[in-house]
């Protein structure tokens, strides 16, 4: 499977029988300099659109929704420690979570490439 | 005829444009001011006291040994210290304050008379009611000209500032709701994306959940949006009026109207009061409770300046949960009610109880109350055509060389975005960076987040109109140099003239320095 987009400026990918989530590079242009991250716990379960995951830039503090529900499977405590890598690589080494989809069906719903591509350049 | 031939030069030198490098780092008056550990000596004192007598210890060995390491500066090094700090600062009484939402007006010097005189400046907040006949009666006073203003049949005066009042006004909308047994389903609370965050935070901290209403595109709250968005487990709406875009909130009854229909509260966020102040009664517009900002409205210091200081109206519907302590007359005499106990014996038994350990911010009420009584009720409403006149006039001119947000007229505040810097490398906070080297404290940035690279100037009735010129002037020389585009490097590096250029905001964010440690210690920590 290709890179899905959310509204909300998540990035979802297959890898396994889990999905890896994290935020674009759009967004994470747009956040600023990020100097926090708060990530669940593994275990921990969640509805789409539940607020995941925070992110506080110089600019900002913001929620990261889960993009699908399912539960968290492994956290990318990396960025935790060395919050700037959202900055450097925010589609590749800098994933957050990866969640076991309940639902896989809600992956339907988001946008490919292009249609992000078309609606971040709006919005 | 007599000469004076000792040789002192009265031309100006040739070299006077070369730049010194310092031995000290001082720049003439501007000063390289050391911290306050680092002016005076840790282990000595700035005064000399008397070793005790008859020194017995009663701390039963809990008693200190190492040092405290205060810095012990002298009554001049402390007082150099601080007056140096102190001219680093920009300040109101320097020049025009243009923070948007922020009502940074003059702060007159006859409420600064009022308010030191010893009966108000010298009462202590424990003194009998006997003894506090005036300061009760000027509080009550006061509460009388808030509640007259705003149209609304009580006011909690013990606030300390508008979030405080926020939080007033919202613990009131939850304990109405307790009294109706309706806490546990309603929960949500409505606030529009233009919203102060002090708003959100509020909500979040009384327990309720927010959510967004969007705006429309005239800049107002989307008022189809806001219905789709009420039911029955909606606790409240907490809109600002005038908003943050510096618009009237056109549908106000509507708004209030429908959700006093889905059973809900309308809290009124008053910061923007000042806009409006004896124009419109936040009352007829079926507000249940707002906090309204002394040190904006009615001229008391703040931002550094001052404590602020934010009472909160309250509807029929809110005012058996006010806070305590409340004051009120009887016999002639002015008393005050401020414990459960007597709350209950006054029938008030409902009050949400105390919110603060005294009374308010006194020194605030009096300065209010003064500034009210020397504008008369004329003069209030004379205050808020003028602030909206001078944010129209500021708007009329800057528009030629830069973007309003939205169309038409505004109230106190005028709003741009960064449409005018569009592919000229330069950005909002490069433009306010340059205000900086020229002589002004920047305008509200960033903010409202409903436009991008926002721009809030409010400049508020204080400014003649030779002031606003300047500010324009300069404003659209700005604009100008940022479109020609032949100078985004001078942007980058604003502001050059300032004691400190620009911090670094991210590695202060990454690896702040929170404490200040001897420079043994910190080399040993290395």
């Amino acid at each position: 499977m290709t890179v899905k987009y959310t509204e909300d400026h998540e990035w979802v990918k297959a890898e396994g029988d889990a999905y890896v989530i994290g935020v674009s590079k759009h967004a994470a242009e747009q956040l600023g300099d990020v100097v926090f991250v708060e990530l669940p716990e593994v275990g921990k379960t969640f509805a789409k659109g539940d607020e995941m995951a925070v992110v506080e830039s110089v600019k900002a503090a913001s929620d990261v929704y889960a993009p699908i529900s399912g539960d968290i499977v492994e956290v990318n405590s990396a960025i935790v420690d060395e919050p700037a890598k959202v900055n450097e690589d925010p589609q590749g080494a800098a994933w957050f979570v990866k969640i076991k989809p309940s639902n896989p069906s809600e992956l339907d719903a988001l946008m490919d490439e292009g249609a992000y591509k078309d609606f971040a350049g709006n919005s | 005829m007599t000469m004076n031939n000792q040789g002192r030069p009265t031309k100006a030198s040739d070299a006077m444009e070369t730049n010194v490098n310092t031995f000290t780092g001082n720049k003439a008056l501007m000063i390289e001011e050391a911290l306050s550990f680092e002016v005076g000596d840790l282990s000595g004192s700035g005064v000399d006291l008397p070793e005790a007598k008859n020194k017995t210890n009663r701390l039963g060995g809990l008693e200190r040994n190492t040092d405290i390491g205060l810095p012990g500066l002298s009554e001049p090094e402390a007082m150099r210290h601080f007056v140096r700090l102190s001219q680093k600062n920009y300040a109101i009484d320097m020049g025009p304050f243009p923070l948007g939402s922020c009502t940074m007006k003059h702060n007159p010097r006859l409420n600064e008379k009022v308010a030191r005189l010893p009966g108000f400046a010298d009462l202590h907040p424990l003194a009998p009611e006997s003894a506090a006949q005036g300061a009760l009666e000027l509080i009550d006073t006061l509460a009388f000209w808030l509640k007259e203003l705003t149209g609304m049949p009580a006011v909690a005066m013990s606030p300390k500032a508008g979030a405080h009042g926020e939080l007033c006004g919202m613990m009131a909308i939850k304990a109405a709701l307790e009294a109706r047994g309706e806490a546990d389903k309603r929960v949500r609370v409505l606030a529009p994306e233009s919203a102060h965050g002090t708003n959100p935070a509020t909500a979040v901290q009384c327990g309720f959940k927010v959510e967004a209403i969007p705006g429309d595109k005239t800049g107002r709250v989307d008022l189809e949006a806001l219905k789709a968005k009420l039911g029955d487990d909606v606790a409240g709406i907490m809109v600002t009026n005038p908003n943050t875009c510096g618009l009237f909130e056109r549908d106000i009854r509507a708004i209030a109207d429908a959700v006093h229909e889905a059973g809900g509260y309308f809290y009124c966020d008053g910061a923007n009061f000042n806009a409006i102040a004896g124009k419109v009664k936040p009352g007829d517009l079926g507000v249940d409770a707002m906090h309204i900002n002394l040190h904006k409205t009615f001229s008391t210091p703040h931002g550094g300046g001052g404590p602020g200081a934010g009472p909160t109206v309250l509807s029929d519907a809110l005012a058996p949960f006010a806070p305590l302590p409340y004051v009120f007359l009887e016999d002639g005499k002015y008393r005050l009610v401020e414990t459960l106990h007597h709350a209950e014996a006054e029938d008030s038994g409902e009050t949400l109880g105390r919110l603060t350990a005294f009374h308010g911010q006194m020194g605030m009420f009096v300065r209010a109350l003064s500034y009210m009584m020397s504008h008369g009720r004329d003069g209030l409403k004379q205050a808020s055509e003028d602030a909206v006149l001078n944010a129209n006039y500021v708007l009329a001119r800057l528009k030629t060389e830069m973007t309003p947000s939205f169309d038409g007229p505004c109230m106190h505040e005028a709003l741009f975005d960064d449409r005018f810097l569009k592919d000229t490398g330069v950005e909002t906070i490069d433009f306010a960076k340059a205000m900086i080297d020229e002589g002004y404290h920047p305008m509200t940035m960033y903010f409202p987040l409903v436009v991008h690279g926002a721009m809030l100037i409010e400049p508020t009735e204080s400014e003649s109109k030779r002031e606003l010129d300047l500010f324009c002037d300069a404003l659209l020389s700005l604009a100008k140099r940022a479109k020609a585009g032949d100078d985004v490097a001078a942007f980058k590096a604003a502001p050059v003239y300032a004691p400190r250029r620009r911090l670094d905001e991210t590695a202060a964010a990454r690896h702040p320095v929170l404490r200040w440690t001897p420079p043994q210690q910190a080399e040993a920590a290395e």
